[in-house]
């Protein structure tokens, strides 16, 4: 078999962050190749590059054998290539016949659509590879796995003979990836090639060709069907680069501070994102939470913070129960926030630098006095001396956290909550898209909060960074906490493995 | 305190006013090139039709400052402007779109009315006021009305607000024709007593107390967005709702707090022109006083102390547009076509970007 798409040198930055650095990657005809990494990895940046989404910095593209310059879906779509992303862009309230023809209609006498003929391409095609689906059926009320078949007919209605499947079966129940996998199989029969983006161990050995793993950008390596080795492959995928400071934790405690009991919450898309999650933190502890992001970690976030509600289950603050309370009763009684995302949730951007030191505490003294007069000196004092204890690289206290470094915008939000003598911190990916010295200071600063006395659970797709910082590590997937482990009774192999699935408790 | 002290405490003082002039001047920049900028083009639209720009410009000008009749009826334009400019803008500050300041402002001038006909006998000092609240009273509720609106059942307050002001429109005016319509053929209230007015503040003209209050109110809406816990509160949920979620502000609480005070604030606004310049409440007194508003905040760079300065330019469009009409013979459309070009320069883009910024015309399910 030969190279039917071949990558050569692929680089590819955002704002200074390289997603690709400098990759080779080829798919032959017939086969399926998977792209497994975690989020982050570049993965989806990859092959959109190569769907034409996005234009590499450096690197070339060979369609069978010529070179390809791939600038747009369209120019992509005619050599061949089609892409399933992984949220379907499907017309809802069309057919499926219609949403499949679409932009290619068949036409009667000019500018009518010809359904017929649209219902009968659609039904020969699906027949063909094994894809059912009943053409006339309006698209919102199938469900996603039906969607997704739907998505990959468009593919091959366009003539696709290279098939991207980004993260296919994270929309999909089990019995779905099984008619999935079913489908892949019809396909490669067919001579097509298949790309399966995923993060998913066991689902990559099981379909895979080929298996290429990424890991920050990079290529960890390419293992063929005949040599996959699960412990091998995760090893590949989370390999760590940071060293590890072996801790010592000489305050650890006894006492619980948090305590979460079968926390159970419904996701975004309605469905259970959390089930039945338990766990307790320590004074003086970091609890780390490992897992693949999309797992319950933000719904897990949400639920402790308040935002989101609680279909069942307690969280106690000491013993005393906080289920029920608002966010701003959460803040006053000592819970502390890193958020994820420091631009959409955790700063107000136009805000200054001191206005946004003080968000949470505005209508607290000192800040807060009678009439709701806000003491701007006494912002103004809180100010200067955060800068200081933070050193926060600002002009000047007046200038809007906007104009700021990323590192220096986590800096104010690591100040903020840090200063106001937390008893629990949620850090979430407290260190992402910093660079090394802004990220140690982070570390640093939260093993700092931990030996003051505080309960810290960290949450972080970034295994080396949890296993770094725990004292206890937790993982979490597919909404569960599959097992608890003492950091020094512990592995990156076997959290890597249950991070992934491929190992059960 | 030593003289050296005080003499460099003053230069301090003089160096902080100074740079805040700079920076004043150097954001009204687009502003005063958008209102030279429809000028310009108001004069070629002019000359096209057959008038003497600079007569035109020099009458209108004369006409609005040009002796103390022409100051008092621009500011008396001006005011219930400035009244719904703050109220635009305070609702903006918190990301909402309230363009129900029409409404807010007919049915708070119509509660100012109905108390100032019916309370006979009272005191100036304990009337007046009761008037003046309620106005902000009526304002307030039909702020409030599409507040809760969109907390409880996530209606945009896009919608609702300009469909209240029509509501409002129509609800006054069935009053003022049936149950509370005076004597004669014009549909109108009788006039409120005299313990309810506002004083006038120049002979001859209609110039009243009630401009005195929207200076006030423009000072306090300023106090209130920079010096107070809420006005912080409102400020982060109009810039980033989600990140003010996470530090426990209710962005609910927040968006129905900021409508309701914007609604009370063109309440005022209506009570001032019933109980200062009508004293009787007539049937669609305001020619579009809520529209304008939503203009002169976005000219006045939805600053409450900027927005002094677009309603005065507004009143004196308006007031020198008059006498332009009555000495040149230039159709009083003029003052439209001009207003107009100053909206299209200065907040049609503005208006764009903030729609873009909140998600696209989503309500109205183009983007899809």
């Amino acid at each position: 078999m030969s190279s039917a798409i071949k990558m050569v040198g692929i680089t590819k930055s955002f704002s200074g962050t390289l997603a690709n650095d400098g990759i080779d990657f080829d798919v032959k005809e017939g086969e399926v190749h998977s792209l497994l990494g975690e989020n982050g990895a570049g993965k989806t940046v990859l092959m959109s590059i190569l769907y034409g989404l996005y234009k590499p910095d450096q690197g070339k593209i060979f369609v069978k054998g010529k070179e390809a310059k791939i600038e747009n879906p369209a120019k992509a779509i005619s050599l061949g290539i089609g892409m399933v992303h992984q949220h379907f862009m499907l017309v809802p309230s069309l057919t499926v016949a219609e949403n499949i023809v679409l932009g290619s209609e068949p036409e009667k006498y000019r500018f009518w659509l010809d359904s017929e003929k649209a219902n009968e391409d659609v039904t020969e095609l699906s027949r063909k590879y094994g894809l059912e689906v009943d053409p006339k059926t309006v698209v919102n009320t199938l469900p996603v796995g039906v969607q997704q078949r739907v998505e990959i007919l468009k593919a091959l209605f366009r003539r696709a003979e290279f098939l991207i499947l980004d993260e296919p079966t994270s929309v999909l129940s089990p019995q779905e990836v099984v008619g999935l996998f079913k489908a892949i199989a019809a396909l490669k029969q067919q001579g097509k090639s298949v790309v399966f983006i995923s993060h998913k161990l066991k689902e990559v050995c099981a379909i895979s060709d080929r298996i290429t793993v990424l890991k920050r950008g990079r290529i960890s390596g390419t293992v063929n069907k005949e040599n996959i080795d699960m412990e091998e492959l995760a090893k590949m995928m989370v390999g760590r680069e940071i060293p590890v400071v072996p801790l010592q934790n000489p305050f650890l405690q006894e006492k619980v501070v948090l305590q979460a009991e079968g926390l159970k919450a419904f996701d975004k898309r309605k469905m259970l994102g959390l089930k039945s999650v338990t766990f307790k933190v320590h004074e003086s502890e970091i609890l780390g939470m490992a897992g693949i992001e999309g797992n319950g970690q933000s719904e897990l976030i949400e639920v402790l913070m308040g935002l989101r509600k609680l279909d069942e289950g307690k969280i106690l603050l000491n013993g005393k129960p906080i289920t029920n309370a608002s966010v701003h009763e959460r803040i006053k009684s000592g819970f502390s926030i890193i958020p994820e995302d420091r631009q959409k949730t955790g700063l107000v951007l136009d805000f200054s630098v001191s206005d946004n030191l003080i968000l949470g505490r505005q209508d607290q003294p000192p800040f807060a006095e009678k009439f709701y007069k806000l003491n701007l000196e006494k912002e103004s004092e809180l100010a200067q001396e955060l800068i200081q204890e933070y050193s926060i690289q600002t002009p000047t206290k007046e200038t809007p956290v906007r104009h700021l470094s990323g590192g220096t915008q986590q800096r104010v939000v690591v100040a903020r909550e840090f200063s106001r003598q937390p008893k629990f911190i949620i850090a979430s990916q407290p260190t992402r898209g910093l660079d090394i010295g802004a990220a140690e200071y982070v570390r640093r600063k939260l093993i700092e909060m931990r030996d003051k006395g505080c309960a810290i659970l960290l949450i972080s797709a970034d295994l080396d960074e949890v296993l770094a910082l725990s004292d206890r590590i937790a993982v979490i997937y597919e909404g569960k906490i599959v097992a608890v482990r003492e950091h020094s009774k512990t592995n990156e192999l076997e959290i890597g493995l249950l991070m992934t699935g491929a190992a059960n408790d | 305190m030593t003289e050296d002290n005080i003499k460099q405490k003053t230069r301090q003082i003089l160096e902080k006013a100074r740079l805040k002039l700079i920076t004043s001047l150097t954001d009204s920049i687009p502003q005063t090139i958008a209102v030279i900028g429809a000028f310009l083009i108001g004069a070629i639209v002019l000359a096209a039709t057959g008038y003497s720009p600079l007569e035109a410009y020099g009458t209108m000008l004369a006409g609005a400052f040009g002796d103390i009749y022409g100051i008092g009826q621009t500011l008396t334009q001006a005011t219930p402007i400035l009244f719904t400019a703050l109220a635009f803008l305070l609702a903006f500050k918190c990301g909402l779109f309230n363009l129900g300041a029409e409404g807010q402002l007919i049915i708070g001038g119509f509660f100012a009315a109905v108390v100032g006909v019916s309370l006979n006998g009272l005191p100036v000092f304990i009337h007046l006021p009761l008037a003046l609240l309620a106005g902000i009273l009526g304002g307030a509720i039909w702020g409030f009305i599409p507040a809760i609106l969109k907390a409880k059942l996530g209606a945009h307050e896009v919608i609702t607000t300009l469909m209240s002001s029509y509501v409002a429109l129509y609800v006054t005016s069935y009053f003022v024709n049936y149950p509370l319509k005076a004597p004669g053929w014009v549909s109108q209230t009788i006039p409120i007593a005299a313990s309810a007015e506002l004083p006038r503040l120049l002979p001859v003209t209609q110039l009243s107390a009630a401009f005195i209050l929207s200076i006030a109110a423009a000072i306090a809406t300023a106090y209130l967005l920079e010096k107070t816990t809420i006005g912080y509160e409102i400020r982060a949920i109009g810039l980033n709702p989600a990140a003010a979620e996470n530090a426990g502000i209710s962005t609910k609480r927040g968006m129905i707090l900021a409508l309701v005070i914007s609604g009370a604030i063109a309440g005022v606004g209506g009570a001032g022109e019933i109980l200062g310049v009508h004293r009787r409440f007539i049937d669609g007194f305001s020619p579009g006083y809520g529209w304008d508003g939503i203009a002169v905040a976005l000219i006045g760079g939805l600053n409450p102390l900027g927005s002094i300065i677009a309603a005065i330019l507004f009143g004196a469009i308006r007031s020198g547009g008059i006498s332009m009409n009555i000495s040149t013979g230039v159709p009083l459309d003029i003052i439209n076509v001009l207003q107009a070009l100053v909206v299209l320069f200065v907040a049609a883009p503005k208006i764009f970007e903030y729609v873009k910024k909140k998600g696209g015309f989503k309500w109205l399910k183009l983007s899809t």
